[in-house]
């Protein structure tokens, strides 16, 4: 309560009359060198927390970087201790220490009572923040020092870093990528299987400590401009983000940087707009932003690439449908007829005439049929019109009925089905089977021409040299 | 080749004892595996197969007693082991592909700061085509199924290139088609002088599959040759009722209470 107070009379004090574009200009010319200041902070910052934040999230230890991100507060108010200023030194060294306490503190607990995990870490977590906000409180009642800023580690600011924050942050920013870069393949091969790690020879523990080092620099060198509340998030969510878009550990740390960066940026960004509010929700908006982003849109599993590859996927087989009971009808007719009546497919498909006129619609917009006048006929009503398929129609009408009828033969002959069981079955299949397949199945089946039902196959090879002749002659060839 | 005959077994284990948390989960084993063979560790649910395996690894420390790797500790001779890990026990929706998890085979015999090279990669490639897996070298892991998973991790192994295998239940959940593969490359592996030793939980394949078997519940029951040691006798000691004694006996030295 007492911060929330102080953190606004900071505010309202700081509040200098300049538009909103004006404070856009000043912030994207960089001349000012406070803004210069923020920016490569977040900057370095976004990378740091990609790249540690990936290895955390493949590694399903998440909430151990929350537990630590929290369990540093207590270190920054005895940093601040150590000589009554905001010494970035004294405040590293605390926080570090108290983060490297806290981590500690979860493994012993876990490790020798019956708690789990998740218990443990939210018990740390909550005891060091407490302890740490104790702490502050303590500092700002005190009399003396000089305590400016330090209601920033909470919620965080870019705009109150000094140059030897940037000099701190960049360091730690240049060790991670340098370690990331050179152990990178020891990294890989303990965050995917441990114990396999260990029976390499790999110091695999090593390794786990000097991630969880260099998480805790990257929290602790974080925290002035994020804040101890949210940094977790920006650990997790840029990395969480670059998880959905790729299947390599690689790219993953390359997307997170770069997702991290850009939060970093954006937040700043705002938070300078808005006249120093704190940048740390800023970046985490701008950060959850991307992933509600990938989320929605990313090409792989993204819901709505998702969801249309779907759709398509319905008005394929409903094309395709169409095409095949088109063939169907003239296959009853002994392929005698150029074309089918729109009354006889309504009612071989056993459907209205609209549904099928829709459906009709569909296959002349591919161009895999024409609409012909009856010439038997002389009304004009569109029931007595004739659907003719267009050689690729044609050609892709037997590829259907020639996938259905194999693998309904193959259901038959191999898997031992009885004939009246497959149609179903194949109603599926027929839509999925790909060319190699095909030809595997007509291999593995000698070639045949009839299916279980004694119905011709039209077959690949035939389809292949004779694609574009015309409905009659082509099964009359089979 | 000729001095052959001189090197030390490749698994010798003394008196070993192992206990997670004080409570013991293998008691006393000794044992000595001659090379080239092809051993399958059978028991129950809980007798200490894993942990054996994993001991020997030095996965899990030792209570007492010590274990020789061709006369050497596990450490020295950490590049002649290979092993492949249950398949349960990874996350198969890591962000690597096949080939990537093959490379790992080759990290031990890299060492710190290299890179896996051109060579590397050929070789985990040779060992996906042994496995029949070559064709799925850059699909994302997750898109396999249970069987083919397990080649991958037999892969792994192979470029492990070494001379001691331990595999933990290398045969759980995989196809018919796989079982048979695998099966085929273990003996390979023998007849060319590999040492193994597979965890295993299928009786009647054990007898088929393994020219040595390794009884345990808790401590060595049995150890050699599969004839002479796959008997009704024996089985039973390994699964009867007799040996909850024993770890009756282990629960009460541990809790202080009696147990019925």
């Amino acid at each position: 309560m007492f911060f929330q107070s102080n953190l606004h009379a900071a505010k309202i004090g700081e509040l200098t009359e300049t538009s909103v574009f004006e404070q856009a200009l000043r912030f994207l010319s960089l001349k000012d060198p406070a803004v210069r200041i923020a920016v490569l902070g977040s900057i370095f910052l976004g990378i740091n927390c990609g790249l540690l934040g990936s290895f955390i999230v493949v590694r399903k230890l998440a909430l151990v970087g929350d537990a630590l991100s929290h369990a540093v507060l207590p270190g920054v108010a005895l940093g601040f201790m150590w000589n009554m200023t905001k010494d970035p030194i004294a405040i590293f060294v605390g926080a570090t220490i108290a983060g490297l306490i806290g981590v500690t503190a979860v493994n012993l607990i876990k490790d020798t009572t019956k708690i789990k995990e998740d218990s443990v870490l939210g018990m740390v977590l909550a005891g060091f923040y407490g302890v740490g906000i104790v702490l502050l409180t303590m500092i700002q009642n005190l009399p003396f020092g000089n305590k400016s800023g330090l209601d920033k580690f909470l919620f965080g600011q870019a705009a109150a870093l000094s140059v030897s924050d940037i000099q701190l942050i960049g360091s730690i920013t240049l060790l991670c990528l340098i370690i990331v870069y050179f152990f990178y393949k020891e990294f890989l091969v303990i965050s995917f299987d441990f114990s396999f790690a260990q029976s390499t020879g790999i110091p695999a523990k090593a390794f786990h400590y000097l991630l969880m080092l260099l998480l805790t620099f990257s929290v602790v060198v974080a925290l002035q401009a994020v804040g101890v509340v949210l940094v977790s998030a920006l650990l997790i969510t840029p990395a969480a983000t670059a998880y959905l878009l790729t299947d390599r550990m690689h790219r993953m740390l390359f997307l997170a940087a770069l997702f991290g960066m850009l939060s970093g940026l954006t937040g700043a960004f705002l938070s300078f707009l808005g006249n120093d509010l704190p940048t740390g929700p800023f970046m985490v908006v701008a950060a959850s932003s991307l992933f509600i982003a990938a989320f929605l849109f990313g090409p792989r599993y993204g819901l709505i690439p998702k969801f249309l590859k779907r759709k398509n996927q319905s008005y394929q087989i409903e094309v395709e449908n169409t095409l095949k009971a088109i063939y169907q009808v003239l296959e009853k007719n002994n392929f005698k007829e150029e074309g089918v009546l729109f009354d006889k497919l309504a009612e071989h498909r056993n459907e209205s005439i609209v549904d099928t006129e829709n459906q009709i619609n569909k296959i002349l917009k591919m161009g895999c049929a024409t609409l012909n006048e009856n010439e038997n006929s002389d009304s004009n009503y569109f029931k007595q019109k004739l659907i003719s398929l267009t050689p690729t129609g044609w050609t892709r009408a037997c590829e259907i009925v020639r996938n259905h009828r194999l693998w309904e033969l193959y259901l038959t002959n191999e898997a031992q089905y009885a004939a009246d069981h497959v149609h179903e079955d194949a109603e599926i299949i027929e839509h999925v089977l790909g060319d190699d397949t095909v030809r595997k199945l007509e291999k593995m089946l000698n070639f045949p021409t009839r299916d279980p039902h004694g119905k011709l196959i039209p077959g690949l090879k035939y389809l292949e040299d004779n694609g574009t002749h015309n409905s009659k002659s082509a099964v009359t060839q089979i | 080749m000729i001095d052959d005959y001189r090197e030390a077994a490749p698994l010798e284990i003394h008196d070993l004892t192992v206990a997670y948390q004080k409570k013991p989960v293998l008691y006393g084993i000794d044992l000595e595996v001659p090379k080239g063979s092809l051993v399958g560790i059978v028991g129950p649910n809980g007798a200490g197969k894993s942990t054996l395996i994993k001991t020997i690894m030095g996965l899990v420390p030792i209570g007492s007693g010590w274990i020789k790797i061709f006369g050497k500790s596990f450490k020295k001779a950490i590049t002649r082991v290979g092993y492949v890990p249950q398949r349960e026990s990874v996350d198969w929706d890591f962000p690597v592909n096949v080939l990537d998890v093959v490379l790992m085979g080759r990290y031990g015999r890299l060492g710190l700061l290299k890179k896996p090279s051109k060579d590397d990669k050929d070789i985990a490639m040779a060992c996906l085509e042994k496995v029949k897996m070559s064709p799925y070298a850059n699909r994302q892991i997750a898109n396999l199924s249970g069987g083919q998973q397990q080649r991958v991790f037999l892969a792994r192994a192979l470029a492990q290139e070494s001379d001691l295998y331990f595999m933990d239940e290398p045969f759980a959940g995989v196809d018919a088609a796989t079982e048979t593969a695998i099966i085929e490359i273990l003996q390979e592996l023998k007849n060319r002088g590999k040492t193994l030793l597979v965890v295993h939980h299928d009786l009647p394949t054990a007898k088929q599959y393994f020219d040595r078997l390794l009884l345990l519940n808790m401590r060595l029951v049995a150890f050699g040759p599969t004839e002479e040691i796959f008997t009704m006798e024996n089985l039973q000691k390994t699964y009867g009722g007799r040996l909850t004694i024993l770890s009756d006996v282990a629960v009460e030295r541990n809790l202080g209470v009696k147990v019925d």
